[in-house]
């Protein structure tokens, strides 16, 4: 009865009206909900990244916080912009975010392409796959230092079986040639499923009525795939390699653990040089400064990749 | 008609299907080796763990998980005699070599951290990011695409980029090392997931639910609690998940901002050392149990993981 009542009288009163009386207005609510977030975000993500600003800017260090702070003005810029060391990182990383994209792509295309014939029990086998992108890259990673010891680990020992060379030489970890490779074979392990799921949906999205057409045209499997299936599958590559390119520009937990930037500096990535030198040299503003550049770089060509992809989508 | 026709000229011949089948099967088996390889060498003994060629057959051992909670000291057979009978299966194996037990290890607590983190972490991105995600999805806000895409943005950064500024906030306002400063960064971390994966979700229920319910009577906020929360659960549970995936596994700000009350498993996990080194089948003990959990989440979660992974963008 009451209920009734209540209703008949929020229908007959007018919608602002109605509003004041239900509480809070929408406008107020959506506020409401939304500042608690931005609230976070500005503590805990602008406020920091103004102070790295600032940072930048001095000579401050951690490990001295009474020393007397002076501004250098451009200078930590200048002098990273002309470090050979921070160049090198630079294209040590370049050159892992290109191998590890090219891997990851050309197998998860492959495995995605595979699992696309919808073979029995396709189902369970892309689940067992997907299994080690899930997983820490930083614990599963750390037992990869077993599987490399030249000769007690189970891939020294898997290589050494296969192509006769004695267990003792395969030094995955150490060997200035193979330590690079070293990472890149356990980050295309690890990350080699997502590729595969997300150019999965690329193939799932494309209608069957367009290879039905093709069919008829009496189109070749080879013509189909290079006019329908891979145009068609593009945009979706291209969001897997967006994702994965920022993700392994950032790439820490791996080399971390695996070879900690050596031997040497041979796998020495942005990321290792900026834990160096921010917490074992404690060169706070140098390295701050070299925090912002990776960012302004991430979020450059993030932003130009975005706009060709959303070209790539439009076509 | 002919179309029905043409539709299984475009299925699959059986033998290529079969040949597609067989390659995944391979690589399938393949990649998950190294994963049952850490399961199987948590049940070694620390001599099998090291043994050349790598022991696939073994006679089991719980070894593993004893040296893995607890730590040792070397004594003198003598002492060792001396004292009185074993009490229960670790304290005989480690009895055996020539070891006993001095007391628990940090393996325990450093776990513990990880769940109240991950946890703790978990509830407040996903608490955040429903109400904001409703807020965006609901309302006209404006600059709407502007702070969504802030919201992202946050995540470009190399997390040591961002540790660098936060170890510095965090020593000034006394949070270094602390469960809430990792709780409070893991959520910031996480709500821009949260907010982005639930934005999907509640564009998803359609608005004549909230509508109808409001001209039942109910005000806004009721609405949202008894039409849209209950629509929204699947959505709000694989959220959760994606946001307690990411904080169980997080690394390098705990690496970098944790060292000891409030460090997680994942940088404890690596400093697991026996004698001589490391400590293999205990870290493989380790490793499994941080694992298991995931394992089970990922079955969970395999309809939505594609969702998950892309923040939304891709859909099915």
């Amino acid at each position: 009865m009451l209920n009734r009542t209540a209703e008949n009288v929020a229908r007959a009163t007018p919608e602002p009206l109605a509003r004041k009386v239900r509480g809070i207005s929408d406008k107020g609510l959506a506020w409401l909900f939304i500042s608690p977030t931005i609230l976070l975000l500005l503590a805990i993500n602008i406020f920091p990244l103004f102070w790295a600003i600032y940072l930048s800017f001095t000579n401050y260090r951690a490990n001295r916080p009474n020393e007397v702070v002076k501004n250098l003005g451009f200078a930590n810029y200048q002098r990273i912009l002309g470090d050979k060391d921070i160049w090198l990182a630079m294209q040590t990383t370049a050159h892992f975010v290109f191998w590890t994209i090219l891997l990851q792509t050309l197998i998860g295309f492959t495995l995605a392409w595979l699992i696309d014939r919808k073979f029995r029990g396709h189902a369970f086998w892309t689940t067992l796959i997907l299994v080690p992108m899930m997983l820490s890259p930083a614990v599963v990673g750390n037992f990869w230092r077993f599987l490399y010891e030249p000769q007690i680990g189970l891939f020294a020992y898997a290589i050494s079986f296969v192509t006769r060379i004695p267990p003792t030489d395969i030094q995955m970890l150490s060997n200035v040639s193979l330590a690079p490779w070293s990472i890149i074979i356990v980050d295309t392990w690890m990350w080699t499923p997502y590729v595969m799921l997300i150019c999965l949906a690329g193939l799932r999205s494309i209608p069957e009525y367009i290879y039905e057409a093709a069919e008829v045209d009496r189109a070749s499997n080879w013509r189909q795939f290079w006019s329908i299936t891979l145009p068609m599958a593009l945009p979706f590559i291209m969001l897997a390699v967006l994702f994965r390119g920022i993700e392994n520009f950032k790439m820490f937990d791996m080399v971390n653990l695996l070879t900690g930037g050596g031997p040497g500096s041979t796998t020495e990535v942005a990321s290792i040089t900026l834990k160096r030198q921010a917490f074992e040299s404690w060169r706070t503003g140098y390295s701050s400064a070299f925090a912002i550049i990776l960012f302004v770089a991430v979020f450059g060509l993030a932003n130009i990749y975005v706009k060709a992809l959303n070209k790539v989508k439009q076509r | 008609m002919s179309l029905t026709t043409a539709h299984s000229v475009v299925a699959p011949s059986v033998n290529s299907k079969r040949i597609a089948g067989a390659i995944i099967i391979a690589y399938a088996l393949i990649s998950i080796v190294p994963l049952l390889w850490i399961f199987a060498t948590s049940f070694k003994t620390p001599p099998d763990s090291i043994a050349y060629p790598p022991k696939i057959l073994f006679q089991p051992s719980l070894e593993g998980y004893c040296n893995l909670f607890t730590t040792r000291t070397r004594q003198t057979p003598e002492y060792i005699n001396s004292l009185g009978p074993a009490t229960g299966f670790c304290d005989e194996t480690t009895r055996k070599r020539n070891m006993v037990i001095a007391g628990p290890s940090n393996f325990l607590p450093r776990f513990v951290n990880s769940l109240i983190i991950a946890f703790g972490s978990t509830f407040c991105a996903v608490f955040l990011g429903t109400l904001s995600a409703y807020g965006f999805s609901r309302f006209k806000v404006p600059l709407a695409d502007d702070l969504l895409f802030f919201i992202l943005s946050t995540r470009f950064m190399p997390p040591i980029a961002v540790a660098i500024p936060i170890y510095l906030m965090y020593r000034e306002l006394g949070l270094s090392d602390t469960a809430l400063g990792m709780i409070l960064l893991y959520t910031a971390v996480n709500v821009s997931l949260a907010v982005w994966l639930l934005k999907g979700f509640i564009d998803e229920i359609p608005r004549e639910y909230e509508e109808a319910a409001m001209i039942d009577g109910y005000t806004r906020l009721q609405a949202f609690w008894r039409t849209v929360l209950p629509q929204a659960t699947t959505g709000i549970a694989a959220t959760a998940i994606f946001c307690l995936i990411f904080a169980w596994n997080e690394y390098a700000f705990a690496a970098l901002l944790t060292s000891g009350t409030a460090q997680t498993a994942p940088p404890f996990i690596p400093t697991i050392i026996g004698e001589g080194g490391q400590d293999w089948p205990a870290v493989a003990a380790g490793t499994t149990i941080f694992l298991v959990p995931i394992l089970v989440f990922t079955i969970l979660l395999r309809k939505q993981l594609l969702r998950g992974i892309t923040f939304g963008a891709v859909r099915k």
